[in-house]
């Protein structure tokens, strides 16, 4: 029996990016909150500390700051006529595990959404034509604006301190900046990032084809800088570990440096760890939730914390599980397309490219960070015309180093030998001297693409696990297609010793290698509670004293990373439930 | 064979240090026993991070990883063999570690065979229980078509049958032959790549060899002045800032 605790006022389920965000929005709105997270608590200065978070076996290989599949996973297949598998060990996506989750080994690229990204259905309807748009393909706009989603953009830099090139001020085109962003009120809070060779080199080759290169958003910020919460972050050291690692210069924006400190010390605010929620407790008929019951895990106890509000902060699965486990909304199901729960999951289209060699460049791939990249948005998005080419969405195209680590990092030209003499000579002759083209494809929203129960595997708690039916579709492959033919254009240009062979998807998806942890969807944000899980302030249509943050509530996946809309749209939602709910507790959308 | 311990000897010549450093690290109280009487001949062997014996691998299990990593990695004048270079040694310590008894695995059943790629690892085998299994398979397969185990083949002909086994036409009993080859070469990369501190890599070998500079890796400055110039260190490992 679980043992009944004392009601709080809120109750944040996972404490990364959104729960530390909105905790710290709610006490300051004077409220009690309680911050339950699964994992252990870290602490940066002992977690992330020199010599030891160098270590690419530990961190990058065995994965140690990555959610433990042990506990929970997911199930896989790629359509719904095939038996789903579990996913045994972490691959293609990586969410983090305990205080401060996947932003702890984020790569710090920070993004806004384009502001086509934000009505990907209206904006292909209104400029291809209502045939123009597959049976399929189930994409949906975002429930609120680009424009209104700027300010809230901008308080989420300003809380990374970004560093960046403003493309697009207040409508003005800035040279040297993105001219596709949407209008920004503000420049980045610090100028970019110091740029590899390699970036400098596609830049020039970019601009000589008359594309339009610029730095990448990085939140490995360039300098120190003070936050608004008056908290100090470092200034990058081009260290080479960022992803799958935290940051021993407290340069790598994230909750542990830029929220936790203040909420660390707020009376207001509780964060208890290895508390694992297990499901909501729910009223249908009030259309409210009432709690939380979540497991101790170093005891086994269970505890029930009622709640007047609950925040769903997990990572993208955690969110769609908790309203599955407690039976809030209805699953979605592919046959009928009816159901809104787990409806809309998408991924990113990566790990596509391609690898040059240059015999006279010495690259150092060993220095540098996610952000010392030159990007390209002009195939991005709906950025260019997609007429007759038979699908949609883009890719941001990119070239950069700073993740010469040798287990994983080991180029070789086509047709070396795996092994032996002559594979140690190759490694050896180019790992200075290699240059890779990176692309991000977008990832459109498909009806047999979902998430749902798994009737068969159990988590550790011995609740189903959840169900991926996800594949790859002819939007994708072709847009990957379309996209490397302007990568191969680019390579001509840069004029390499050696040109390497095209990385193209083919054939199903794979859930072994990395791709990107840029999973969405399954709670979507809409205006129509068929469609939709969440109203525009995040609201569930289903209970009222529910929010949902995050990636899971994206209708579809441009081909950015989401931690920006992530952020963004966590603020969003504080405001409006500090400004208009609390004052009158209730739906704040009306369907 | 001959030259090839030269080449181990000069490769190795920084390690004896690097190895003292670790084991004073281990145990101050022996170290200091140590120095004021020389060790009892029945004292029990010092477990020094330098010691090649096996926590885990069985004799036929140390051979066989040493003629794989031999063969993966040649004792060539860029590097010794891979057994030189540690790697048996962090295969042993890997798959002693939790890692190697299956932590961070999903291990609940049924265990099906995937209908198809991209489902990923489905075996109950821990990575302890795979290699034990794999190198079993693989020897009776030589055994059989070769008439020696794996240990037993000449380098020319170990390289034969990794390529046979890469593959897929290794045609091993109850196990998949191009999985272990994976598995295999992924492990071997890892020893011969990763920190020393876990038993691979001895002397940094590999990390001098490619130009990696491991630790401390703080280049704000270096960005701009080593722009399209080799930078080159002396590579320093956690050991070096422990």
């Amino acid at each position: 029996m679980a043992t009944r605790l004392k009601e709080v006022d809120a109750v944040m389920v996972g404490m990364g990016w959104t729960g530390s965000i909105m905790a710290r929005e709610l006490t300051k709105a004077g409220l009690n909150v309680v911050g339950l997270e699964r994992g252990p608590d870290i602490k940066p200065a002992e977690d992330f500390a020199m010599p030891h978070i160098r270590d690419e076996l530990r961190y990058v290989q065995r994965l140690e700051i990555i959610q433990d599949p042990a506990m929970e996973t997911l199930s896989f297949r790629h359509r719904p006529s095939e038996q789903a598998l579990p996913m045994r060990r972490m691959g293609s996506f990586l969410p983090g595990n305990g205080v401060g989750g996947a932003a702890n080994h984020w790569g710090g690229q920070h993004w806004r959404y384009l502001p086509s990204d934000h009505q990907t259905r209206s904006n292909i309807l209104n400029r291809y034509g209502a045939k123009a748009l597959p049976e399929d393909m189930t994409v949906q706009d975002w429930a609120m604006t680009y424009d209104e989603l700027e300010p809230y953009y901008d308080r989420f830099e300003k809380l990374c301190g970004v560093s960046g090139k403003a493309g697009n001020l207040r409508g003005q085109k800035v040279d040297g900046g993105n001219p596709f962003e949407g209008a920004r009120q503000n420049d980045y809070p610090t100028p970019p990032v110091k740029m590899t060779e390699s970036a400098l080199m596609y830049a020039k080759a970019c601009k000589e084809l008359g594309y339009h290169p610029f730095p990448q958003p990085a939140s490995t910020i360039s300098q120190p800088y003070t936050n608004t919460e008056g908290l100090a972050l470092g200034g990058c050291q081009y260290c080479g570990h960022c992803e799958r690692a935290g940051c021993e210069a407290n340069a790598k924006a994230g909750p542990h440096i830029c929220v936790l400190p203040v909420l660390r010390a707020d009376p207001k605010f509780e964060l208890r760890v290895h508390s694992w929620v297990s499901r909501l407790t729910y009223d249908k008929a009030a259309k409210k939730v009432t709690g939380v019951v979540y497991t101790d895990t170093r005891t086994g106890e269970e505890y029930e914390q009622p709640a007047g509000m609950v925040v769903l902060s997990a990572y993208v699965f955690g969110n769609i599980g908790l309203l599955l486990h407690s039976g809030i909304g209805e699953p979605y199901d592919p046959a009928t397309q009816k159901g809104a729960v787990g409806r809309n999951y998408c991924y990113q289209l990566s790990r596509i490219g391609l690898t040059m060699f240059f015999k006279d460049k010495n690259f150092n791939p060993f220095m540098g960070s996610p952000g010392s990249m030159m990007v390209i948005d002009d195939f991005d998005g709906d950025n260019f015309d997609h007429t007759g080419l038979g699908f949609f969405g883009g890719c941001r195209i990119q070239t950069g180093h700073g993740e010469g680590r040798p287990i994983a990092y080991r180029p070789t030209p086509p047709g070396t030998p795996r092994w032996g003499s002559a594979w140690k000579k190759a490694a050896v002759d180019n790992y200075q001297h290699a240059l890779s083209i990176g692309m991000s494809g977008s990832n459109y929203a498909n009806r047999n693409n979902y998430v749902d129960l798994d009737p068969t595997y159990k988590d550790q708690l011995g609740r189903p696990l959840l169900r991926l039916t996800y594949n790859f579709v002819e939007n994708d492959y072709k847009l990957a297609e379309y996209c490397m033919s302007k990568v191969v254009e680019i390579a001509k240009v840069m004029n390499p010793t050696v040109m390497g062979s095209p990385r193209l998807r083919k054939g199903d998806y794979d859930i072994v290698p990395y791709q990107s942890t840029h999973n969405t969807g399954g709670t979507i944000m809409g205006t129509d509670p068929k469609t939709s899980v969440v109203n525009r302030y995040l609201q569930s249509w289903d209970a009222s004293n529910l929010f949902i943050m995050g990636a899971s509530t994206f209708p579809q996946q441009p081909a950015y990373n989401p931690t920006g809309p992530v952020g963004a749209l966590a603020y969003w939602a504080a405001d409006a439930i500090v400004s208009k709910y609390l004052k009158n507790p209730g739906p704040l959308v009306h369907a | 064979m001959a030259d090839e311990r030269i080449l181990r000897r000069e490769f190795l010549k920084g390690a004896a240090i690097a190895g003292t450093a670790a084991a004073t690290a281990i145990a101050p109280a022996t170290e200091a026993a140590a120095q004021s009487a020389p060790p009892k001949p029945q004292a029990p062997p010092a477990a020094s991070a330098d010691s090649d014996a096996m926590v885990t691998l069985s004799p036929a299990e140390q051979a066989f990883f040493t003629a794989a990593a031999d063969t993966i990695i040649p004792a060539d004048d860029l590097s010794p063999s891979g057994s030189d270079c540690g790697v048996v040694t962090f295969i042993d310590r890997q798959l002693a570690s939790a890692w190697g008894g299956g932590a961070k695995m999903y291990r609940s059943g049924p265990f099906r065979k995937p209908p198809g790629e991209g489902f990923g690892y489905q075996l109950a085998l821990t990575p302890r229980e795979f290699f034990a299994a794999g190198i079993t398979a693989t020897n009776a397969w030589l055994k059989k078509t070769r008439g020696k185990e794996f240990d037993r083949l000449s380098l020319k002909e170990r390289d034969e049958v990794l390529k046979v086994m890469d593959q897929g036409k290794a045609e091993l009993q109850n196990f998949d032959g191009k999985q272990f080859m994976e598995a295999l070469l992924d492990i071997t990369m890892e020893g011969f790549f990763s920190d020393p501190i876990y038993g691979g890599n001895k002397n940094k070998v590999s990390w001098r060899m490619i130009g990696y500079p491991g630790l401390p890796a703080t280049y704000a400055n270096m960005m701009d002045l080593y722009r399209n110039k080799l930078y080159k260190p002396e590579p320093q490992s956690i050991a070096d800032f422990s």
